[in-house]
């Protein structure tokens, strides 16, 4: 059992399995796909993202060093949650880019499904977890690998 | 003597006649009982305070549990923040004071730019969330302070596209196109035409001045504000954008601030030509990805006059830095505005160097990944402009075309080729005689935002060719040098 420590940018606690990207997250890329066509499930649709393309994303706790990509990521971000597709937590080793944070604060303030966000989890996070950890996320922004 | 006052100056206690043992128990009662009476009428002040704080809030539940925020904000902005201007608004802020606080904003600033631009210009039917997001903003009458400009429109029916394609454009993916354009009339789009990424040309009018503050998320045109017109925006997301311009405000961190402006890289150009926009761009970006770059030795090459071709130049190689990275701020010593003000002050302590060359640039264009299903396919179809072309790209592409199609002994076009820029660039190249001239190349020239053209799943399988490092980047087109796409229209093929 590992415990790390972050800054907390969306408060809240979750229980999930991590889901791990080591690469920048492409949010559109990734979204795209399974809200067009009504992928609950929400796989990644990014082929340029090998660590995670074509895995489902809903209900995962997504770790990642920031996102990259177009800067509808954020608005695409809440689309995802307010439909139900999103990660259960954002966990970022880096501190988060305005892209995802836009994404996290508008899912926090405009649905009631909020995602719990901690970033600066340091690269010692992305290296210790593993797609398939357990992950609990409490509200002061520890992270555990269970 | 000793006296014992309670908080309303009327139970006092003197000297009393009684015994000792009496006298002290006596005292210390009453010493409690003032001491509670105290206790509870401060605990009983808190309480009421409390209570008023909480009754205000009531329009918004949500904010009764709203975190103390650090950031100082006026009491105008204090009272949106607690529904003065109602649930959604009171919602508006808070969602901007949360993003702010996120990167250590101290301050809510105002927007003082005219105009304000938008970045999602589709409207795809699966997106439903955002657009009765956008109907809730209309309802509270939360709509833009500023008028704005939108990103092109994801649909042109003058590009081609075969029946299914037609098909799965229309019923299944932008089946909201007309609900979202007249939310964005309601919203406050600043007319029909409004429609480009390139909305800082001339010809739009969306140009912003030097110093201005601008809420616009879209990334190609927040980084040639901030570099090539010296305004000042963060690259922020969609949805983020429009609320800066409901509540006329936007959190002050970042490229908004004067050390958040300062170069963290020094980029030297060492090459034996004038680089390739698309490919220096995209070098830039991918080394320093979210940082500021300070670029040397590209005046040599440039000169140091913004005009017409140096500005078309640096779009294109701003939006490369900001798609193949995050770049939403770089300086051309001697060129931009603020390295021409202030030359290499503008460089951060300890700033890492890049050294690009000719090598370095071919290493990075042999980088990219080819993901045709066949890569020796012929091409389909070609896009030029994305970001929108200028309407003096519009005349030298003109130009070229011509005079590859008659070096090649062709009239038309080998491949089918779109040309986009602007819709008021395109209004304005369409009354002069450029006009018939590219039409009778067979290139077409259209309004649309190729990206969104390319997001049809069935692109995924057509092999297109482009000279935009952002197009290629975002689907699965293929990139190649202005010469070589060139060569591809008018001859069928680079060699």
């Amino acid at each position: 059992m590992k415990t790390f420590k972050g800054r907390v940018v969306v408060p809240g606690t979750c229980t999930a399995e991590a889901l791990v990207s080591h690469g920048g997250f492409n949010t559109l890329a990734s979204f795209q796909h399974s809200l067009m066509f009504n992928d609950k499930e929400a796989k990644c649709g990014d082929q340029n993202n090998k660590d995670i393309y074509n895995k489902p994303m809903a209900g995962k706790a997504l770790c990642l060093p920031q996102t990259i990509g177009s800067t509808t990521g954020g608005m695409v971000l809440y689309c995802a949650n307010a439909m139900g597709r999103s990660p259960a937590c954002l966990l970022f080793a880096h501190p988060i880019d305005s892209l995802a944070a836009a994404g996290a604060i508008l899912s926090d303030v405009w649905t009631d499904t909020p995602m719990p966000t901690v970033d600066s989890l340091g690269e010692e996070f992305l290296a210790a977890v593993s797609t398939g950890d357990k992950i609990r996320v409490e509200e002061d922004g520890v992270v555990t690998i269970l | 003597m000793r006296k014992f006052t309670g908080n309303d100056g009327k139970k006092s206690c003197a000297d009393l006649p009684v015994s000792p043992v009496f006298s002290f128990a006596y005292k210390k009662t009453i010493y409690i009982w003032c001491f509670a009476e105290k206790f509870v009428a401060i605990t009983a002040f808190f309480v009421i305070i409390k209570s008023v704080i909480t009754k205000l809030n009531l329009c918004n539940e949500r904010i009764d549990f709203m975190p103390d925020y650090k950031m100082e904000l006026t009491p105008e902005q204090q009272a949106i923040l607690n529904g003065s201007k109602g649930d959604t608004m009171a919602k508006v802020m808070k969602t901007l004071v949360m993003y702010g606080e996120t990167f250590g904003a101290t301050k809510m600033v105002p927007v003082t730019s005219k105009m304000g631009h938008l970045v999602t210009s589709f409207g795809l039917g699966v997106m439903k969330p955002v657009y009765e997001l956008m109907d809730k903003l209309i309802d509270a009458k939360c709509i833009s302070g500023q008028q704005f400009s939108v990103d092109p429109k994801p649909l042109d029916p003058n590009v081609p596209a075969n029946p299914i394609e037609k098909l799965i454009f229309k019923k299944f993916m932008y089946s909201a196109q007309k609900q979202y354009d007249a939310q964005l009339s309601k919203l406050g789009i600043v007319s029909d035409s409004a429609y480009t990424c390139a909305c800082y040309l001339d010809e739009v009018g969306n140009t912003p001045a030097k110093g201005e503050v601008l809420s616009w998320a879209e990334s190609s045109a927040v980084v040639y504000a901030n570099s090539v017109l010296g305004a000042r925006c963060n690259r922020n997301s969609g949805i983020i954008e429009l609320f800066g311009s409901i509540v006329g405000y936007v959190p002050y961190f970042g490229l908004l601030t004067d050390e958040g402006r300062k170069a963290t890289w020094v980029v030297e150009i060492k090459t034996s030509k004038t680089p390739e926009a698309q490919i220096l761009g995209s070098a830039i970006g991918m080394k320093v990805m979210e940082e500021v770059p300070y670029v040397k030795g590209l005046d040599k090459w440039l000169g140091n006059d913004l005009n017409d071709d140096v500005k078309a130049y640096l779009k294109d190689f701003g939006a490369a830095t900001a798609s193949n990275g995050a770049v939403g701020l770089y300086h051309i010593d001697g060129l931009t505005p603020e390295a021409v003000e202030m030359g290499e002050k503008l460089i951060a302590e300890g700033a890492q160097t890049y050294v690009i060359d000719d090598a370095e640039l071919d290493r990075v264009k042999k980088s990219y990944p080819v993901i045709w299903k066949d890569e020796n396919a012929k091409p389909k179809l070609c896009f030029v402009g994305c970001p929108h072309l200028t309407y003096s790209q519009l005349i030298d592409w003109t130009e070229k075309v011509e005079r590859g199609l008659e070096a090649e002994g062709r009239t038309k076009v080998a491949i089918p080729t779109v040309f986009t820029s602007a819709p008021a660039v395109v209004e304005k190249f369409n009354k002069t005689s450029y006009a018939a001239r590219l039409k009778a190349t067979g290139v077409i020239l259209s309004y649309i935002c190729p990206l969104m053209y390319m997001n049809n799943p069935l692109c995924g399988k057509k092999p297109v060719i482009t000279n935009s490092n952002k197009l290629r980047t975002y689907t699965s087109s293929r990139y190649y040098t202005n010469e070589e796409i060139l060569k591809y229209i008018t001859k069928g093929a680079v060699m």
